[in-house]
């Protein structure tokens, strides 16, 4: 019942702050300033923000409207460079789970590796040390210009990007298994196999998946930069297409949408993760 | 050696700049022109009907763009998309990499690419410039009363890209007035479509950009245009319809049949009657994603300065395919002059490997255009002549240089 009230208060702090903010965002842009006095020929060659000393930051009304006009027909295609914001998110999430599953199928393994074997975590420390803080989008040229398909350059900065997170997590993870329990495990005489298997990947899955939660969130980050560096498709691609038309309405639409998909995959493996956890 | 250069005069030039013995022996090595007129004459079925022809959303690349809605490819038998890519350096790439089977280019940019300046070595070809004029320097408003290029110094400039028509305009332009561009000024590459937000977040003080964008700053009331680049060169080349030399030797018909599809875009535009229409066409997200009224003011001529006049220059943009040699050599000299190249450059010979006047003048007849007698001609930039015979002398004439 405690918890219960303690949500609803929150709810209700956070529809008064969502109300403010909104508020406050339509009487800032609310202004439209005073028109310039202008040539009748020479206005009609001109903008709004010029003509009328309007803001060019939209109010929440238009960005609304705008929303709602996306969310209305979200699979429109007129053709390679003008598709509906459902099409645009569709091949950045395929792009993004791509890059992020082939991303786990090699951390995990690697990070085993590394958290069960004191010799290989030292061997391979220097390198992920040196790899790790590379910014993703840093390895775009090269990924062009050897891998030559740009697409698939999208999925591999997506994957060098969710890797580190998740091997990190899982060697960390491995490694700080309880010792008893290992313990036991050696007395049963359990082979190396088994004991990956049954013993330290329940024990280590928490971090794992904590890991994995991190990864897919960079990736989700890293995916709207690196489809405004090489276009085409994406929701990165859809946000480089209106900057370049400069509409801020558009951009702050595109805004809006990434970051619910951020918090729908982050509520996704959040639920795994809670699967997964056990009490000591 | 007559098949490669109908043309006497550009045949003389040749031969004068190379010795005739060693022309023989350089032309042996590259094909096109050759054998292009050959395959020309030949005809045949389309190899490949699905193309990708790569662009920038800006007003040079009109008929590459145009040819799509208004159906210029489907009447040569082609099924193109034409894709808008982010800048310049991707559009090189993904052509390399063959995502692309040709698309828009800087008109330096072959050249740069077949040199393997700023990229690997690749032999391009040029078969049509895009459009002539169309560029313009703009200025931020806050510096409406520093008309005079004397007064720029420690200014920030954009241009579109490091090998780029606009970087030697702008270089050219300032260093008549005096100023070192690599000394007085920062001159940076900045794709097209962020310049004016950059312009106006005060990041940068100006550019000397492709159209829309020049309007586009005009239109959003944070620039004003300076002086378009007519006025620094009349008829000055800008982009081009660029595509590899595989492309262009392994599917000869479907090269022939996408330049002339080009070419037919390009005699379109020409027409001024037709610019209204053809703002219409390519203005869309599809293709510029910019108001109408901003591609109308470009394509047309008639525009608003920023300062609160109507100019009405018909041809500040305009369209001519022939990719005149003498174009490709004078970019070479500036190349030099700036320290992109180094060493001995032959000139002629890149000229005529990669700017394929033959094969554009036939097709331009074929159009129903009258394409020029000669491949090259003597041009005039900012009063001063050159002559693309003596194209190091014409570089030595250059007070300000970065030559070692």
């Amino acid at each position: 019942m405690k918890t219960a009230s303690l949500t609803g208060r929150a709810a209700v702090v956070s529809l008064a702050l969502l109300f403010s903010l909104l508020v406050a965002w339509h009487l800032a842009t609310r202004d439209t300033g005073t028109a310039q006095r202008m040539d009748p020929e020479y206005a009609k060659l001109m903008g709004v923000t010029a003509t009328q000393g309007k803001s060019a930051m939209p109010g929440p009304i238009d960005v609304g409207a705008k929303l709602w006009e996306h969310l209305r027909r979200p699979f429109y295609d007129n053709g390679p460079n003008d598709k509906g914001v459902g099409i645009q998110l569709a091949f950045s999430i395929a792009r993004v789970l791509t890059g992020y599953l082939l991303a786990i199928l090699v951390a995990v393994p690697v990070g085993f590796l590394i958290g069960m074997s004191p010799l290989m975590s030292k061997a391979l420390d220097p390198f992920i040390q040196v790899l790790k803080p590379i910014s993703p989008l840093a390895w775009m040229p090269l990924a062009l210009y050897t891998i030559k398909d740009s697409s698939l350059s999208a999925i591999f900065v997506i994957f060098i990007c969710s890797l580190w997170p998740t091997l990190i997590n899982t060697a960390f993870g491995v490694a700080s298994v309880r010792r008893e329990w290992l313990n036991v495990a050696k007395t049963l005489e359990v082979g190396t196999l088994r004991r990956a298997f049954t013993i330290i990947l329940p024990a280590a899955a928490p971090t794992i998946l904590t890991g994995m939660r991190i990864s897919i969130g960079i990736a989700w980050l890293v995916i709207v930069a690196a489809e405004m560096l090489v276009g085409g498709t994406g929701i990165g691609y859809f946000v480089w297409n209106e900057w370049n038309n400069l509409s801020i309405t558009n951009v702050i639409t595109a805004i809006l949408v990434i970051g619910i998909v951020g918090m729908l995959l982050d509520l996704m493996l959040a639920r795994l993760t809670r699967l997964v956890t056990f009490p000591e | 050696m007559r098949a490669v250069f109908p043309a006497d005069k550009g045949r003389r030039a040749f031969l004068q700049s190379l010795g005739a013995s060693a022309a023989l022996a350089a032309l042996s090595q590259f094909f096109p022109l050759k054998t292009a007129t050959e395959i020309f004459a030949a005809g045949g079925p389309i190899e490949k009907k699905d193309l990708k022809v790569g662009f920038i959303p800006i007003t040079c690349a009109t008929p590459i763009i145009m040819a799509k809605p208004m159906a210029f490819y489907e009447k040569q038998g082609l099924n193109v998309d034409v894709i808008k890519t982010a800048g310049w350096a991707v559009i090189r790439d993904k052509t390399i990499n063959k995502e692309y089977d040709a698309a828009h280019m800087l008109s330096p940019m072959p050249l740069a690419i077949t040199m393997g300046v700023g990229s690997k070595s690749i032999p391009y070809t040029m078969p049509a410039v895009e459009n002539i004029n169309g560029q313009a320097i703009t200025l931020a408003i806050k510096h409406k009363d520093k008309r005079d290029p004397k007064d720029w110094k420690g200014m920030k400039f954009a241009v579109p890209f490091d090998f780029s028509m606009h970087n030697y305009l702008l270089r050219y332009y300032v260093a008549e007035h005096g100023i070192d561009p690599d000394q007085d000024i920062q001159i940076r590459a900045v794709p097209p479509p962020e310049m004016v937000a950059n312009l106006r977040a005060d990041n940068i003080d100006g550019f000397l950009a492709p159209d829309p964008v020049n309007q586009r700053a005009v239109y959003d009331g944070v620039g004003f245009i300076h002086i378009l680049s007519k006025e620094i060169w009349d008829r000055h080349p800008c982009c081009a319809f660029a595509a590899s030399k595989e492309f262009v030797t392994e599917t000869p018909n479907t090269y022939a049949a996408l330049l002339k599809a080009i070419i037919d875009a390009t005699a379109f535009a020409h027409k001024p009657e037709n610019r209204k229409q053809i703002a219409e066409a390519i203005a869309p997200a599809n293709y510029l994603n910019q108001p109408v009224t901003v591609v109308e003011q470009v394509l047309t001529g008639t525009f608003a300065d920023g300062l609160g006049n109507v100019k009405k220059v018909p041809d500040r943009i305009d369209f001519d395919p022939f990719p005149w040699q003498s174009f490709a050599i004078w970019i070479m000299t500036q190349m030099k002059r700036w320290g992109q190249i180094k060493g001995d450059v032959d000139y002629a010979k890149i000229a005529e490997e990669v700017f394929l006047a033959t094969d554009t003048a036939k097709l331009m007849k074929e159009v129903g255009l009258a394409p020029p007698p000669a491949t090259s001609k003597t041009l005039v930039v900012m009063g001063k002549t050159f002559d693309p015979a003596k194209p190091e002398d014409y570089l030595k004439s250059f007070k300000i240089k970065k030559v070692v």
